[in-house]
Order: C-alpha cells, then structure tokens, then sequence
C-alpha cells in the first residue's frame, strides 16, 4: 500500500506538476473500479457523525452574544470541525461585523472572501475540452449552514485576546451581487474587499473605492466564478503533452503516446470516478 | 484609538511651514517605489505622495506575481494541490504544506502517526529558522550594513541542508502525503541536527552583537514604524509582528491544538514597543526558541510508523473547514471546501503577508523616505505570500 502511495505522489520540486498530472491520474482512474468500495465509504460516515455534532461551550457562547447583538439576523448555524459556522441576512451583513467586534471581541480579520456554489463545466467547449481535472458533482449543493442561492460571502473573524473565532457567511444575489462593506468596522476589509470583487464581481457597499487588485485594470470577467474557464486549459489542453515542440525530421515516441493516452484516460476516469461517487 | 492619523506635535516643526509654499512651490511629489526595488524582495509596487521628505500617502500595487491559486487549486487532486502551496511562502514552503495536510486529514478522519507529527513539526521549526535566519541578515542591508547578510545566509544554509538532507529539496519539500510523510528521516540526522542547532544559537548571538545592539541600527529602528495592536489586529496583521506590538498570541500555543506543540515547552515572545525595532528583536528572540524546540524534540521523538492507512485514491468527503497555523509569516489559514471528489471544490487561501502589507498606507503615513526601507523591511513579507 505504502509503495502505491509514493508511486503514485511521487515527483517533487519543479517537474512535479507536469509529472503528477501525467501519473496520478490514469493511475487514480485503474485503481478506482478496483478499491472503490475500502476507499470511499468509511470516511463518509464519519464525516457526516462529526458535522452534525452539537456545538460546544465556547461555540453556544459565541452564538449566544451574536443573537443578542442581531436578534432575527441570524439565518442558521452550524459547527464545522470546531469552528462556528453563522448565515447571517444580507441586510445584516454590517452590523454583524459591529457585533463580532462589539461584543464578541473579535478585533482580528482573517480574511474575506466569497464562494461560488455552482459546479464548474467540466466537459465540452465551455471547458476548454478539459477532462483532466478532479470531477466534481453535477448537482448544486451547498455547505455548512447552507445558502439561499449560487453565491455567497463568508468571512472569518478571531479575538486575540479570548483565542476564539467565528466564520460568517451571508448569501448575495447572483444576478446583481451586493454585499455590504467592512471597512468602518476592520480596516483591513478593505484589500479583502477589493479581491472579493475582482475575484468574484461582488460589489460591497460603502466600500471607499473599489478597484483592481491583483489584475490589470481592463481585465474583464471575474476569474473565481465557476463558469469562468481556466484559461490555461483553453489555450493549451491538459496534461500539456505538446509542451516541448518536436524537433524537425524526430518523430517522438511521446507524441504517438500523446495521441492515444489522453482520450481513454478521460474515459475511464470519468466513469470510475463517478461511478462511485455517491 | 482612532485611524485617523495624527502627526506628534513636535514633528510639525520639520515640515516646510506655510510661508515657505507662498515663496516657493513645495506642491507634493510623487516617487514611484519598485517593482522592481531590491527592498522589496521582489514585485511590490509603491506610489508614494511625498511632501519634502515626507510620506503624505502610500500605495501599495500588487498582483505583479498573482498566479491564481485558488483558482488553479481546483483543477487538483488533493496530493497534487502540495505542489501548488510550496510555492506560497517560498521560504518556508514546507510549513506551507501542514496546514493543508492538516485539514484534509481532519476531512478525512485520519490522522497522522506520532513519530511523523514530530517530524513535520521539526522541519516546521527548521523553516522558520531558515525564514528568519534571511531576515535578521537582511534587515542589516536595509539600514546600510553590508555585513549581517552574509552571516544570516550562510549560517541559513546549514538549516537548508538539514531540510534537503531530511526531504530532498531546498526550498519546495513537497514532502507531506495525507496521512504522513513521504519518508523516514535519513540515518545521523538527528545528530547533525543537534549540531547545527549549536550553529544557530552562535549565529543568533553573533547577529544580536552584530546588529541589534548597534547604536546605528537602533537609531533606525526604535520608535518608526508603530503598529498600535487594536490597529494591527484590524488589518488581520498577525504573527510575528503583531506580537512585537504586545500581542499575546501564538496559534502555535493558543489556537486548534495540531502538531505536537502541545508537548512542548517553549515561550511566546512579546515585545510592547511595535516599532521596526521590536520586530527585528522578536524575530531573533523566535529564532533561539525554535531551536530550543528543535532540540526538545529531537530528544522526545518516538518510534514507529510514519504513515496511517490511506486508501490508494484519496477521496475527501464532503465538508468545509477551516485551518490555521502559526507560520513564520504569520497566520496562515485555508478554508477548504470538499464536495466528496478526489480534488478541492474550493480553497481559500489566507495568507499572512497580504494582511501583513495591507497596513502599509496606513503605518507608512509621516514616515521618512529612507525609513520606507526599513519599515518594509521589518514587516517582512515574501511577495508569493501576497500574491499567492
């Protein structure tokens, strides 16, 4: 087992994405019709007992001082692994921020950023042909505390002083996303804020001035959303085997294999790999 | 204490005064720092409005090395994403990979064996005091001081090749597997671990007479570059920096137990000024105490495997959750998103110097323009850490 292990995650340092992608894949896809049941089940379950396990002291304290400072803002929570998970409505979205700091005495900002719920065209145009990558669920569903819609925003907030913390989500609308901004509460929102909106076009009000972060100031889309290609596989298809141009007049034994190899690993990993899925 | 800055009375005297502006246009300027300035450890843009010598604003611009991870974490497999967050902090890169392990562990409902615990959180030590080691000799160069640098990299690389010796590689170990590590630690490692360890605490001593106690080097530092702790914490500013602003906390000893620090003895080191000195001092102080740990461990390291029974195709089940460690950085966090696949549904990756950087236009308000250097210089940031 050990031995399959590495053979399968071996490769370090600069050539390992190239190697892992060649190899692991059609390796995970062999051996997914013959392990599919000792690999997936167990752990399943267990997930499942952990997730819905009752909140612990810290945690109802945390939810506590929350529904005191939102009253009927809150929407649902749920543990996570020993984190608080709390869906608060947009239109509570600020004021959650004021309470987290207020009373919880959260005053450090992790991070803010958003989740797009909607799975990813994996197949066919949209995808750039891509069927390389890890196949993901065709229906939507959504995680702990769940959401109203496609997207959402969620942040986490910690307190130095008390050494907890609190994630907090709220749900935006898809068609025209709005948040409300952080900025007056933790100053720090402010470059969350701005990649959040390049990232995933959620525009957050109040917010001093949202502009590009990380892209270039006339690029268009935004590269998070799901149904924003990779574009890497578009221009080029994975596992990148015509990296390296033949040289003239050497017909190389890699490019026959190229020819062959990636449509029958695309079968047999589609397949596998949803066939024991759920 | 409120965001608004205000300049100390005494200050006002420096600046040109209004009757001089009548005389002379004295309007402000703009000095385009970088990307490619070597204070900036890479491509970190700063626009700074300049009034005299005076920093009237500052503008920090990124994205010069944004190579969308998050994005690109979803078109992984889990055993393949390790390649990817080597990549994040490239100078300590296999603290990088814990707490992603970690998570997917926790998702998983597997756990590591002792002996590999021991040995992640061994080479976790080593890499920060391979970090560290860089910015104690660096931080020499940003106030004029030719010297500290070479010790800082050539004392950095005897740590380097405990961690080459131990994974294979310098700087991207790519070493964590879920459920342990990739192999065993090598035959006469741990003795020359030892040793090295000596060599560590004789170069923090030689850097602490060297630089911290130089009169020239306080001068420098002390009392520029405040970071108030309400102010820090605001800006998600977090390790090392926000504890030399006296901030008491180390996730290493406060937060989600992982690792094995909770077998250790080992002090959180405080310091209550917040200026570029106190980080520098910090750091050094972390240093000698990572080397302590790495000692303690080395004599406490049990036996046994160093692999748990993974299935052959890692599969996460469907969850979220939410990781953090105490990096040399800082607070390094992913929120993993698993739909049941072989590879993340979404990743988000909290890095320490994005929040580390993005108190810049604030702290670097009123500051001097060669104190710019220091001041960068002593938040230390890697621009992978940014950008991610």
């Amino acid at each position: 087992l050990a031995d399959d292990l590495e053979r399968e995650q071996s490769g370090a340092g600069e050539e390992a994405e190239r190697e892992l992608a060649k190899t692991d894949e059609p390796a995970a896809a062999a051996h997914a019709r013959t392990d599919a049941d000792e690999a997936d089940a167990p752990p399943t379950e267990d997930a499942a007992e952990r997730e819905s396990r009752p909140l612990d002291e810290t945690e109802q304290e945390l939810l506590a001082r929350l529904e005191r400072g939102l009253s009927d803002g809150i929407v649902e929570s749920s543990d996570a692994f020993g984190t608080l998970v709390v869906r608060v409505k947009p239109d509570a979205w600020r004021q959650a921020a004021e309470v987290s700091k207020q009373s919880l005495e959260c005053d450090f900002l992790s991070f803010i950023s958003g989740i797009d719920w909607q799975p990813a065209p994996r197949e066919g145009e949209e995808a750039g042909g891509d069927t390389s990558s890890p196949v993901q669920p065709t229906e939507m569903t959504f995680g702990v505390a769940g959401s109203a819609g496609r997207m959402q925003v969620f942040a986490h907030v910690q307190s130095t002083s008390r050494h907890w913390g609190v994630t907090l989500k709220t749900d935006v609308d898809e068609r025209d996303p709005h948040a409300e901004s952080w900025v007056q509460h933790y100053p720090g929102a402010d470059w969350h804020e701005r990649e959040c909106w390049e990232m995933f076009g959620v525009t957050f009000d109040g917010h001093p001035s949202l502009r590009h972060l990380y892209l270039p100031s006339e690029f268009e889309g935004h590269p998070l959303r799901k149904d924003y290609p990779l574009l890497a596989r578009v221009v080029k298809p994975w596992p990148g085997l015509v990296d390296v141009e033949a040289m003239p007049g050497e017909e190389s034994k890699e490019e026959e294999q190229a020819a062959d190899a990636p449509a029958a690993d695309a079968d047999t990993s589609a397949e596998a790999v949803k066939g024991d899925g759920s | 204490v409120s965001t608004d800055f205000a300049v100390d009375a005494q200050a006002w005297r420096h600046l040109a005064d209004a009757q001089v502006n009548v005389e002379l246009d004295t309007g402000d300027m703009i000095l385009n720092l970088g990307p490619q300035h070597p204070a900036t450890h890479g491509t970190l843009r700063l626009v700074v409005r300049l009034d005299g010598e005076r920093v009237v604003s500052a503008d920090p611009v990124i994205g010069y090395m944004h190579r969308g991870y998050e994005k690109l974490t979803e078109f992984r497999t889990y055993p393949q994403v390790t390649t990817l967050i080597n990549r994040i902090d490239w100078l300590s890169s296999f603290a990088n990979e814990v707490p992603f392990m970690h998570g997917a562990e926790l998702l998983m409902g597997i756990e590591a064996p002792p002996r590999a615990q021991y040995i992640r959180t061994i080479l976790t030590e080593l890499s920060r005091i391979a970090t560290f080691m860089v910015f104690l000799g660096e931080m020499g160069i940003q106030v004029g001081a030719l010297t500290p640098p070479f010790y800082g990299f050539r004392d950095r690389e005897h740590v380097l090749n405990l961690i080459e010796a131990a994974t294979g590689g310098r700087f991207h170990p790519n070493f964590n597997r879920i459920g342990g590590l990739k192999d065993d630690l090598p035959w006469g490692w741990i003795n020359e671990c030892r040793n090295t360890m000596k060599t560590v605490f004789d170069a923090c001593n030689t850097l602490e007479e060297l630089l911290a106690d130089n009169e020239i080097f306080q001068a420098r530092t002390r009392s520029i570059g405040i970071i108030p702790p309400e102010i820090g914490a605001g800006y998600g500013v977090s390790g090392s920096n926000l504890r030399a602003s006296g901030v008491d906390w180390d996730l290493r000893r406060d937060g989600k137990p992982y690792l094995v620090y909770r077998d250790l003895d080992f002090k959180v080191w405080t310091h209550p000024d917040g200026d570029s000195y106190s980080r520098y001092w910090v750091r050094l102080q972390e240093t000698r105490e990572s080397a302590r740990m790495v000692v303690q461990m080395l004599d406490q390291i049990p036996s046994g495997p160093i692999m748990a029974k993974v299935p052959r195709i890692i599969k996460v089940p469907e969850g979220e959750i939410w990781v953090e460690t105490e990096n040399p950085l800082g607070q390094m966090g992913y929120y993993v998103i698993s739909k049941g696949a072989t590879g993340p549904f979404r990743v988000k990756i909290r890095s320490a110097s994005f929040s580390n950087v993005s108190i810049l236009p604030w702290l670097l308000r009123g500051v001097y323009v060669p104190d710019i250097i220091t001041v960068l210089a002593s938040l230390y940031f890697i621009l992978g850490d940014i950008d991610r």
